[in-house]
């Protein structure tokens, strides 16, 4: 069983203080650094490419590529942006990453920037975790203390700033461009593509933004090869990923593993469901990926599978529901998340999210008809690829895929005049007795 | 001419792209938006946030199109907002007209925005004019989905002030960001912005700073909805009960296009017309706002004469009036004309003719405000019958050097204009006392010059011309204010030679160009003619019709008006002054009350009209039809709005009054005072020469003094804006600006300024000033600067008032 984990990101995890340089150092951290700084910047770029590492904040987008689109012949400086804004409902792994072991990060953001010439480097957090942003900003003093960051970093000529930039606490500041307008100083919105951040990012200068995930990988693949991480994973999906099991599981958390696992074998991992409880509906990466259901517990969980059965790995948030817990009430939050997020930019998402928990919130009370059901698609339908970001589009997600798999649960709230579920029996601690 | 344009339409074809809409092929240039390419076609794509002069956001997405080959044979899966969308070789894109998928698209946006919108339509201001009322009936539901399932609108308190002129009503705000787009993009006054998140977003201002723009209406009309109304306007007409007339606007000389809306003979609102040559869409809140000058209760409306008996003035009918006037100034012996400068080209040739023709003289003058004999010369020499800049060419020049001339108060198109010109690349540097709000949006370098030293600067930016771009491509804009300082236009015109820069003259005033034009000078006769020119007083006096014309230049305003109070001239015809405005009010007052005979052409009472033996109401600017001249030079000509038969043109007046003098001028009618100007043309002989500086006097101050810098803001106490009571509570305030080093040693937050004419007392602020030198605003405290204060460029006494001791 413990074969098909590969701990390299959270390999650390258990020892003594972690998070400290010492102990990263003591395990051989900044050694891939060292290595980075003796090759060619290309020849970084070129391995990140072979590696086949992909974006770990969702979408996918090949990370080499993205970085050989930054322009070196414009004047203006280079930089790279680390998202660490995590906020999706039910992810959570850059935070356990950053709080366990944030050198990983920041030897990824050195590594990464000497890549890409950057002289600058932020990561941006989610304000909200300050003891993330603390740990983070404890790391980086420490790594200027060693030399790690600063002038002249051991004797290359290479010079890094690194600033840990804590967000205000908004979702919509994870969507790239305005994560940007934030880190400039604005409120967060997203901006009009093009021009993309690779050409025109941070303060109109060209800026490679990466998920924190992405960045604190890129180490493992310069220190054992790109060949090493490609061998790991599936044909289109390389390397290994954190996965976030969460829920009605006996042992939630982290677990580290390649790309193409199966959800049976993390629930395995996981120590089974909650005693005497079924799989019902659970997340492949978050909430703003459809749903999917006991039918797909066999599902390579990597990026084309995923795809293929409908859904998207995005960031691997896998939060698994028992038949315990009512679909339209999980949606309705979900929908209520979004509606307060939306930044109210274009028109589908802050309207749509708007009207999309009225109704959701009639159906969970059992009033309206079965045509209010149409009419969730309807909407669902013309926010779907009209909205001015992915946030419109996330927001859709939950209610089309509930609608798909769990319409009679919708119906039999209809029929019943209200919810047929006790919402206390999905509790945590109902499991534990304390109900009774 | 003809050859740029070929060769303009030349560049424009290699760079077309054609691409399919609606099955329909269409040809655009290179970078177009596929919702503009769509308009050539004849499909109008409903949108909300889209602007032409505004740069795309995608906001409302209410444009959504179907791409079904982006121009590289392959689809984009989403529809796409068209407002964002450039144009490609090859592309095919499908509108509502032609595509379920757009027409789903758009009806799906038109819905979500309706469902937080109130139906108040019935008593809303822009019910009827509506972009979202017209675009919901063309592509929208009939039926609300989200009434019928019970949903609940998110609601706001009703209006909130955005400032004393703008109310923001926030439930009808479809968040499409214009108004905020415009301050920022477009005035540079980023005052408003949106605030909050998801369907709580709303416009929202700066509770510290308050939205003081002078383009602050531009976002009440660019607005979809009728979330922004003025309060001007606000519940006061249905847009189907309006009568529209297009017209220029009079607060300036920039000639602004303007819509004038009336119902039943009264201006309910203005609104910019749409003039990409002059001002684009937009006009300033004065040109907006200020109409209702024309009704106040003052107002003039029907002629008086001063009775023989009890001395007073008493009502008289038309032809009385004439008679008594040409009587009186033929028996007043040498009489002298004074124009002001807010008539019309019609009505200022007519001023001219009148004051040749009928009084056979050059004692005319359209400068009302001080002035300089060095100005006449330059106006003869540099400005007459040229048009070498215009505002297009503010955009492409290298360098804007402004002397004397604060565009955002004197000129606010010209201001907006230079702003768009600063954002592509032209830099403005500014010969003034400091760095104003206006010169800091346009990202301008300031040569800080102290109150009576632009000679001096002007002279040094010529000599460092190098060092400031100054080339052929640069422009150099003077203002009316630097012929206060002696010398200071000569020099600006040599900076202009010695750089291959070329110059305008950017006056204050609708009619002061046209004024030059048609020789409201003493030494010019119309078309440009020199006075001093035998064969152009020849060629006047042919068109004329006359013998033989005055040979010598006449007398300025100030020396027509020393001149009055000396006996030497009996009858002045004074039309539109205030003396107020005059170099020295009160020396103007006694003259005028000295003069023998005085026939005072005005709208409404002034102490001249109190003062005059004859007065005759003359018609607004919304009466008459007519032609102002920009500071370009362009004519622009309008119609009038209202007809009404007792309110006469100057010209027509003047025309009448000669007729009883028994010399006719050959016109009556507006259109017959156009054909006498077409018939005598522009002079094409020589021009006037180029005259020599005259010396700059030295002047020292004396302990405790400064030197004082003044201008006209743009919303002051200016009788134009009499009765726009609400645009007058967005006015910059009144504060008296001096350097950081003489703030402290002044040590107090109020001032008191003395000149030799009054002293006035104000909260003061530091700027960027030198050290030398004093600045207040002209006209918004008292009777102005020049009546209560002291000249522009003396020296005044500054004296701190104890910190906090002054409210």
């Amino acid at each position: 069983m413990t074969d098909t984990l590969t701990p390299v990101l959270t390999d650390n995890w258990d020892a003594d203080r972690a998070w400290t340089l010492a102990s990263y150092e003591s395990r051989g951290g900044y050694g891939a650094l060292k290595k980075a700084l003796g090759m060619d910047q290309d020849a970084i770029i070129e391995a990140v490419k072979d590696s086949g590492l992909r974006g770990r904040g969702g979408a996918g987008f090949p990370t080499g590529m993205k970085w050989s689109f930054i322009p070196q012949a414009n004047p203006n400086p280079k930089y790279l942006v680390v998202n660490a804004d995590e906020s999706e409902p039910g992810t959570c792994k850059d935070i356990p990453l950053m709080m366990a072991s944030p050198h990983t990060l920041v030897e990824g953001v050195i590594i990464s920037s000497y890549a890409i010439r950057a002289n600058h480097a932020f990561i941006y957090v989610r304000g909200e975790v300050l003891h993330v942003v603390r740990r983070l900003q404890n790391a980086v003093r420490e790594a200027f203390a060693a030399g790690h960051l600063g002038k002249d970093i051991h004797g290359s000529g290479y010079d890094l700033d690194l600033v840990v930039h804590a967000g205000a606490g908004a979702y919509i500041c994870g969507e790239e461009t305005a994560l940007l307008d934030s880190l400039e100083g604005r409120r967060g919105q997203p901006r009009l593509r093009p021009p993309f951040p690779a050409v025109a990012g941070l303060y109109a200068s060209p800026t490679v933004i990466n998920n924190v995930e992405s960045i604190a990988s890129v180490p493992s693949i310069i220190e054992r090869g790109a060949d090493w991480f490609a061998s790991l994973g599936t044909e289109k999906s390389k390397g290994y990923v954190i996965y976030s099991l969460s829920g009605h599981v006996k042992k939630p958390g982290q677990y580290e593993a390649p790309l193409g696992i199966t959800l049976r074998e993390l629930i395995d991992l996981g120590g089974g469901m909650r005693e005497g409880r079924q799989l019902k509906f659970w997340t492949p990466g978050g909430s703003s990926t459809p749903l999917l259901t006991d039918e797909h517990l066999d599902v390579p969980l990597d990026y084309e599978a995923v795809g293929a059965a409908g859904s998207m790995l995005g960031t691997r948030a896998l939060q698994i529901f028992d038949e315990t817990t009512c679909v339209v009430r999980a949606v309705l939050r979900w929908t209520e998340f979004y509606k307060h997020e939306s930044c109210g930019k274009c028109t589908p998402c802050r309207e749509g999210t708007w009207w999309l928990v009225q109704t959701l919130a009639r159906l969970e009370q059992g009033q309206g008809s079965e045509a209010d059901l149409d009419l969730l698609l309807d909407q669902c339908d013309n926010i779907l690829g009209r909205a001015f970001c992915a946030l419109g589009d996330g927001a859709t997600s939950p209610i089309t895929s509930s609608i798909q798999y769990f319409r009679d649960e919708f119906i039999a709230h209809l029929a019943q005049g209200g919810c047929p579920f006790d919402p206390a029996a999905s509790t945590a601690f109902a499991a534990e007795g304390a109900l009774a | 001419m003809t050859a740029t344009q070929d060769s303009g339409t030349e560049i424009e074809k290699s760079n077309e792209v054609t691409l399919t809409i609606d099955g329909v092929e269409v040809s655009v240039p290179k970078d177009t938006l596929v919702i503009r390419a769509a308009e050539q076609i004849g499909v109008q794509i409903p949108r909300f946030c889209d602007h032409p002069l505004l740069a795309p956001v995608g906001a409302c997405r209410q444009c959504l199109v179907d791409v079904p080959d982006a121009g590289n044979g392959r689809p984009i899966p989403k529809p796409q907002a068209s407002c964002t969308l450039p144009v490609a070789e090859g592309m095919v894109v499908n509108t509502q007209a032609t595509s379920p998928v757009a027409d789903k698209a758009q009806q799906g946006i038109m819905e979500f925005l309706l469902i937080n919108h109130p139906l108040d339509c019935p008593v809303c201001d822009k019910g009827g004019e509506c972009p979202l009322q017209n675009q919901a009936m063309s592509n929208g539901r009939g039926e609300s989905r989200f009434a019928a399932g019970g949903g609940i609108k998110r609601t706001f308190p009703k209006p909130i002030n955005i400032s004393a002129q703008v109310l923001l009503d926030r439930e009808r705000c479809v968040l499409c960001a214009r108004c905020t787009r415009f301050s920022e993009q477009i005035a540079g006054d980023p005052f408003i912005a949106l605030v909050e998140r998801g369907a709580l977003q709303q416009v929202g201002i700066y509770e510290k700073e308050p939205f003081e723009s002078y383009f602050s209406g531009n976002a009440i009309q660019i607005c979809p909805v009728g979330a922004l109304t003025s309060a001007e306007y606000r519940f006061r007409a249905r847009p189907f009960d309006l009568v529209s007339t297009p017209s220029v606007a009079e607060h300036d000389a920039c000639g602004s296009a303007i819509r004038v809306d009336h119902r039943r003979g009264k201006v309910m609102r203005r609104l910019s017309g749409n003039d990409p040559e002059v001002n684009e869409e937009w006009i300033t809140d004065k040109d907006r706002f200020a109409f209702a000058y024309a009704r106040q209760a003052d107002r003039l409306t029907h002629p008086k004469v001063r009775d023989a008996e009890s001395g007073e003035l008493r009502p008289a009918s038309w032809p009385e009036a004439f008679a008594v006037a040409a009587r009186g100034l033929r028996a007043a012996g040498a009489s002298a004309v004074l124009t002001g400068g807010r008539v019309t080209a019609e009505d200022a040739y007519a001023y001219s003719t009148f004051a040749r023709v009928v009084l056979g003289t050059n004692d005319i003058d359209f400068r009302a405000r001080p002035l300089s004999q060095e100005e006449a010369s330059f106006l003869a020499s540099e400005v007459v019958l040229r048009n070498e800049v215009s505002y297009a060419d503010l955009e492409k020049a290298s360098v804007v050097v402004l002397a004397g001339f604060e565009p955002e108060d004197e000129a606010g198109a010209v201001f907006l204009r230079l702003r768009k010109a600063s954002r592509t690349g032209t830099r403005v540097v500014a010969v003034a006392p400091y760095t104003t709000r206006g010169l800091r949006k346009v990202g301008g370098r300031l040569v800080p010059t102290a109150a009576g030293a632009e000679t001096a600067a002007l002279g040094d930016l010529q000599e460092r011309h190098s060092e400031f771009g100054l080339d052929a491509d640069a422009i150099v804009l003077v203002g009316e204010r630097l012929a206060t300082v002696p010398g200071a236009l000569t020099a600006a015109a040599a900076l202009a030679r010695a750089t291959g820069a070329r110059l305008a003259w950017v006056p204050r005033r609708a009619g002061d160009r046209g004024a030059v034009e048609t020789g409201c000078l003493p030494n010019l006769l119309p078309g440009g003619r020199p006075v001093t020119d035998a064969a152009a007083r020849v060629d006047a006096a042919t068109a004329w019709g006359v013998e033989h014309l005055p040979e010598l230049p006449g007398r300025d305003t100030d020396a027509i008006l020393a001149a009055a109070a000396a006996g030497e001239v009996g009858g002045l015809v004074i039309g539109g002054v205030d003396p107020d405005d005059l170099a020295d009010p009160a020396a103007a007052r006694a003259a005028i009350d000295a003069a023998r005979f005085v026939v005072s052409l005005e709208l409404r009472e002034t102490d001249v009209t109190r003062a005059a033996d004859v007065v005759f109401p003359v018609a607004p600017a919304s009466d008459k039809a007519g032609t102002f001249v920009t500071w370009e030079g362009r004519p622009r000509p309008f119609d009038a709005v209202f007809s009404h038969p007792a309110s006469l043109p100057d010209s027509r007046i003047l025309a009448g009054i000669a007729e009883e003098a028994g010399v006719p001028l050959g016109f009556r009618s507006v259109a017959e005072v156009g054909t006498a100007m077409e018939q005598m043309g522009p002079w094409d002989g020589e021009r006037a020469a180029v005259a020599t500086a005259p010396a700059t006097p030295a002047r020292t101050l004396a302990g405790g003094q400064l030197w004082l810098s003044t201008w006209k803001q743009m919303l002051d106490n200016g009788s134009l804006q009499d009765g726009a009571d609400a645009m007058r509570e967005t006015a910059r305030a009144a504060v008296a600006r001096v350097s950081q080093a003489t703030y402290d040693a002044l040590g107090a937050d109020t001032v008191t300024v003395t000149g030799d004419r009054g002293s006035w007392t104000l909260p003061v602020e530091v700027a960027d000033l030198p050290d030398d030198t004093v600045w207040v605003p002209a006209n918004n405290t008292g009777n102005g600067v020049l009546a209560d204060l002291a000249s522009p460029g003396s020296a005044v006494a500054v004296e701190g008032t104890v910190k906090g001791a002054t409210a």
